[in-house]
């Protein structure tokens, strides 16, 4: 630590402070919150914490999230790794235009397509499923994953390949015993960024979805907008909703600025 | 050099499927609506590019689009600067760096209505951390659902709380990757600090600093949930943002031609200045290269 | 210019170094000449560039003392010690033009503009670079960027000492020739101590004075590129310089000479008394005949390199290598092998310890 590192720290200083806030007044009573200020509770209590746990509305609001999100990672990537082996291996006609389509999806204002959506998930029935909210992140998720993944497999050689097809490996194979084994760190970048995006967006999550698979975001922000704003509850909700994110970069740590230039400084 | 092969559309097509199912399928949706007008029951009016010319005239449009503009600019002035500092002053080696990268990381992970509604706690006047501070240890007034200035300094304060671990990760990304060799010759050379930064890390930067303008000025043009949880778009609608008047017309009112002209005028706007920044990291990289 | 000591250097990278194996540099005590053309040569991880990452300031010694022209300078950061240093991989400026970047130096030390313009001529026009010096330096070639790199250490007329880390490893070797004369004449024309790094025997003959051979953090010779390969005085040194290198076979010393095969071997010169036992032979394949001779071994292998061609013959399980010029041996005949008297050596330890007769 020197006199250099002083932004870094005063930085880091006001990026806590806000969570600190939200993670004491978690900890407090309705009552305690709306007499006065106190820096640190008065009176601990985990009173907030256990109508979480043992309220269905509120725990369901969890595990449909982490339903969705996973179910999204899971389809974002799959789909995405033959479309960037082929983006980064072959020209094709249309393959550049076809890139920067992709990329337009990721730029979309999530507002344009909130009614559309609403309408279209309607229409086929997938309306207040967990499979509508992961499909419809695909939207954004998709050009992400394919763009890393591009980034990542640009670094493997072609040698790679063309040693496995002469030794006599199919294709499958090779893609799925030699090839994703060797950039696994993109693959794991991929999937982080697709968890977060779809762990974290609120708009269409909330506008597909009504009861059977609503989000915890969802679930927060009715109880916000209705009468009897408990903010120690939604304190506590708010607290819960950190822990997944903090654990999966615990997981990535190692790749986290790597990743962050996507295989392409 | 890349083999010409059009079966590499076989490994395109599940992707492909997906987005357009989710992209082609509702901008088909929205053109519709934006060239036609309803009073309901399904029944549709052609009305030529009617909706457009109303919204490029409407006030209530340009007084979003300045705002969104305003904010913006005031984003990018702040956190591009911000986190290159900040990068700039992270600690290289040693244990301190992923604890670093992990505490900055997290603001990004966190739901982005529980950032609006953290920031709302953390300003209410009497009883929040922030609020309390202004008013009363300060003896400024501060509260942001009266006034317009405050609720302003608040979601620029908020997004760049949230977003400028992004702009500090992928610049430190570019700055570690600057071998140690150019330090030394600059010290032999006798550059002074600034002379370092100026012609040695500065330019290694470009095209992460590129990435990081692009991607902040797309996300903080479209920005929606954020700013909606802490302010609702007021007071009145000073802090509303195009997207938030678009989902107040769209899902609102139901304005559906109105909405998708919006839309249109929109996804159109964000497009040019993204397809721009795109271009200059394409040459960019191509010069590298 | 300045003369150039190195007292009781002794360098390493741990905080609390044990043996001499936590050492990267062994201590060296040396002196550079003012004026000098020096390669520092040896193979990668013996110290070379630790070494020349001390003299230049980079990293400071844990022990031991640098001294410029008698003067105390270990404490001294780089740009106080008024040196130069070249590195591996072209390091400049890619946003400056090339005239730019030959005046960054003089520029930041506040040197003023019609002497700047000047230098950066006289350099340029040293180099051949003048014709691009209002190019960016981001687009040239690698040999030109390195020419760069070199002219920026050349600017500046009070420069003590100019030191080349391995400046040729990524230029294209029809270029290293042009840039290896180069630095000659460049040194012949601004006479500054001059330090060459490297691992090839080739750039290090061919540009020194005085060569400084180094092993594993210790000086083994220093000597001109002739004594070097005449008369090595370590093992190491006659291994790796030549090609092939010269040939290394085990002896026993019995009353005053020395037995291989049970054959008293011919010696330049008395043996030095001593008490290790682990004694060798040193020869150089150029030393090396053919024809009658009671050592007597099987030709194993005949490589034609051109000018000459190379012989390997078994001398029971050791190999030697010997050179001929025309007619060569066939493989698998039985030949004998003559060793010339004068350049048969003995080394005990690594050491030499023959001495010269008369």
């Amino acid at each position: 630590m020197q006199k250099r590192n002083i932004v870094s720290i005063l930085y880091i200083l006001f990026l806590l402070l806000p969570i600190y806030w939200l993670v004491a007044m978690s900890f407090k009573t309705t009552n305690e919150i709306l007499a006065g200020f106190s820096l640190f509770p008065q009176t601990w209590t985990l009173e907030n914490y256990k109508t979480i746990f043992t309220d269905p509305t509120w725990y369901w609001g969890y595990i449909n999230s982490i339903i969705y999100v996973s179910l999204n990672t899971v389809i974002s990537v799959c789909v995405a790794l033959p479309a960037a082996y082929a983006f980064s291996r072959y020209r094709f006609l249309g393959d550049k235009t076809l890139f920067f389509w992709l990329l337009t999806n990721r730029m979309a204002p999530a507002a344009v397509f909130a009614l559309p959506f609403f309408q279209l998930y309607s229409s086929v029935s997938l309306f207040d499923t967990h499979i509508a909210v992961a499909l419809a992140h695909c939207l954004f998720n998709i050009p992400l994953a394919v763009w890393i993944l591009e980034g990542f497999m640009g670094s493997v050689p072609k040698e790679l390949d063309e040693t496995a097809y002469v030794d006599g490996y199919s294709f499958l194979r090779f893609f799925t015993t030699i090839f994703i084994p060797t950039i696994k760190a993109g693959v794991g970048v991929a999937a982080f960024f697709c968890f977060m995006f779809s762990w974290v967006e609120l708009l269409l999550a909330k506008t597909l979805t009504a009861v059977a698979a609503k989000p915890i975001a969802a679930v927060m922000t009715k109880t916000a907008s209705s009468a009897g704003y408990e903010l120690g509850l939604l304190a506590a909700a708010g607290t819960l909703t950190i822990i997944p994110g903090a654990i999966v970069i615990y997981f990535v740590r190692n790749y986290i600025a790597k990743g962050f230039a996507m295989g392409r400084v | 050099m890349r083999a010409h092969n059009q079966k590499a559309w076989i490994f395109v097509l599940p992707v492909l499927l997906l987005v357009a199912f989710n992209a082609l399928i509702p901008i088909m949706t929205v053109v519709n609506y934006s060239v036609q007008e309803t009073f309901g029951d399904n029944v549709f009016f052609w009305q030529g590019l009617d909706w457009f010319e109303q919204l490029l005239r409407s006030d209530r449009f340009h007084a979003a689009l300045g705002r969104q503009f305003l904010f913006t600019g005031l984003i990018l002035l702040i956190e591009i600067p911000l986190g290159v500092a900040v990068a700039l002053s992270m600690p290289r080696k040693g244990i301190w760096v992923p604890v670093c990268l992990v505490t900055m990381a997290l603001p990004m992970l966190i739901p982005w209505n529980v950032v609006g509604a953290m920031w709302n706690i953390f300003t209410l006047p009497e009883i929040g951390l922030l609020g309390y501070f202004f008013n009363n240890v300060l003896g400024v007034s501060y509260d942001m659902t009266q006034d317009p200035l405050a609720a302003w300094i608040t979601i620029v304060t908020m997004d760049v709380w949230h977003w400028t671990s992004l702009v500090v990760l992928l610049s430190y990304a570019g700055l570690v990757s600057i071998p140690d060799d150019y330090y030394r010759a600059a010290r032999i050379d006798g550059a002074s600090n600034f002379a370092v930064f100026r012609y040695i890390q500065l330019p290694k930067m470009k095209t992460v600093l590129t990435i990081a303008i692009l991607l902040r000025f797309m996300d903080s043009f479209n920005i929606y949930t954020e700013p909606f949880v802490l302010t609702g778009g007021g007071p009145g609608n000073s802090t509303t943002l195009l997207s938030i008047d678009l989902v107040k017309i769209a899902l609102g009112q139901f304005d559906l031609g109105p909405a998708a002209a919006m839309s249109l005028i929109y996804f159109a706007i964000t497009l040019l200045v993204s397809w721009v920044f795109y271009s200059v990291m394409n040459n960019q990289s191509d010069e590298v290269e | 210019m300045a003369k150039i000591t190195l007292s009781h250097l002794k360098h390493s990278y741990e905080p609390q170094p044990k043996g001499p194996e936590d050492y990267a540099l062994q201590e060296i005590n040396l002196d550079w000449e003012d004026g000098g053309a020096y390669a520092l040569l040896g193979p990668s991880g013996c110290g070379k560039s630790t070494l020349l990452n001390i003299i230049s300031g980079l990293l400071i010694p844990s022990e031991g003392q640098i001294l410029f022209d008698d003067q105390n300078v270990t404490a001294l950061s780089p740009d106080q010690r008024n040196i130069a240093q070249v590195f591996q991989f072209p390091v400049i400026y890619d946003t400056m033009t090339v005239y730019d970047n030959l005046a960054f130096p003089l520029r930041n030390r506040g040197v003023e503009e019609t002497k700047v313009n000047k230098r950066v001529l006289e350099i340029a026009a040293m180099l051949e670079v003048e014709d691009i010096l209002k190019r960016r330096a981001s687009g040239l070639s690698p040999d030109n960027k390195q020419k760069i790199s070199m002219g920026r250490g050349l600017v500046r007329d009070d420069v003590n000492v100019v030191m080349f880390d391995e400046p040729l490893t990524v230029i294209d070797p029809h270029l290293k020739w042009k840039l290896r004369s180069k630095l000659k004449e460049l040194h012949h024309r601004v006479n500054a101590t001059m330090i060459y790094v490297t691992h090839d025997q080739t750039e290090a003959l061919t540009f020194a004075d005085r060569v400084v051979v180094m092993d594993e953090g210790q000086v083994v010779q220093i000597g001109t590129p002739v004594e070097l390969f005449e008369r090595p005085e370590h093992t190491f040194v006659g291994h790796f310089i030549g090609s092939p290198g010269m040939n290394i076979i085990p002896c026993m010393i019995e009353g005053g000479a020395a037995k291989f095969m049970d054959q008293i071997i011919d010696l330049e010169g008395p043996i030095k008394s001593g008490s290790s036992t682990n004694c060798e032979i040193g020869i150089r394949p150029e030393f090396i005949s053919f024809g009658e001779s009671s050592l007597r071994g099987t030709v194993k292998k005949v490589s034609d390199i051109g000018r000459h061609k190379v012989v390997e013959v078994m001398l029971g399980d050791h190999k030697i290598a010997g050179i001929v010029e025309d007619i060569a041996p066939e493989k698998g005949e039985n030949i004998g092998v003559i060793f010339q008297k004068n350049q048969t050596r003995v080394y005990r330890d690594g050491w030499l310890v023959t001495e010269k007769a008369g």
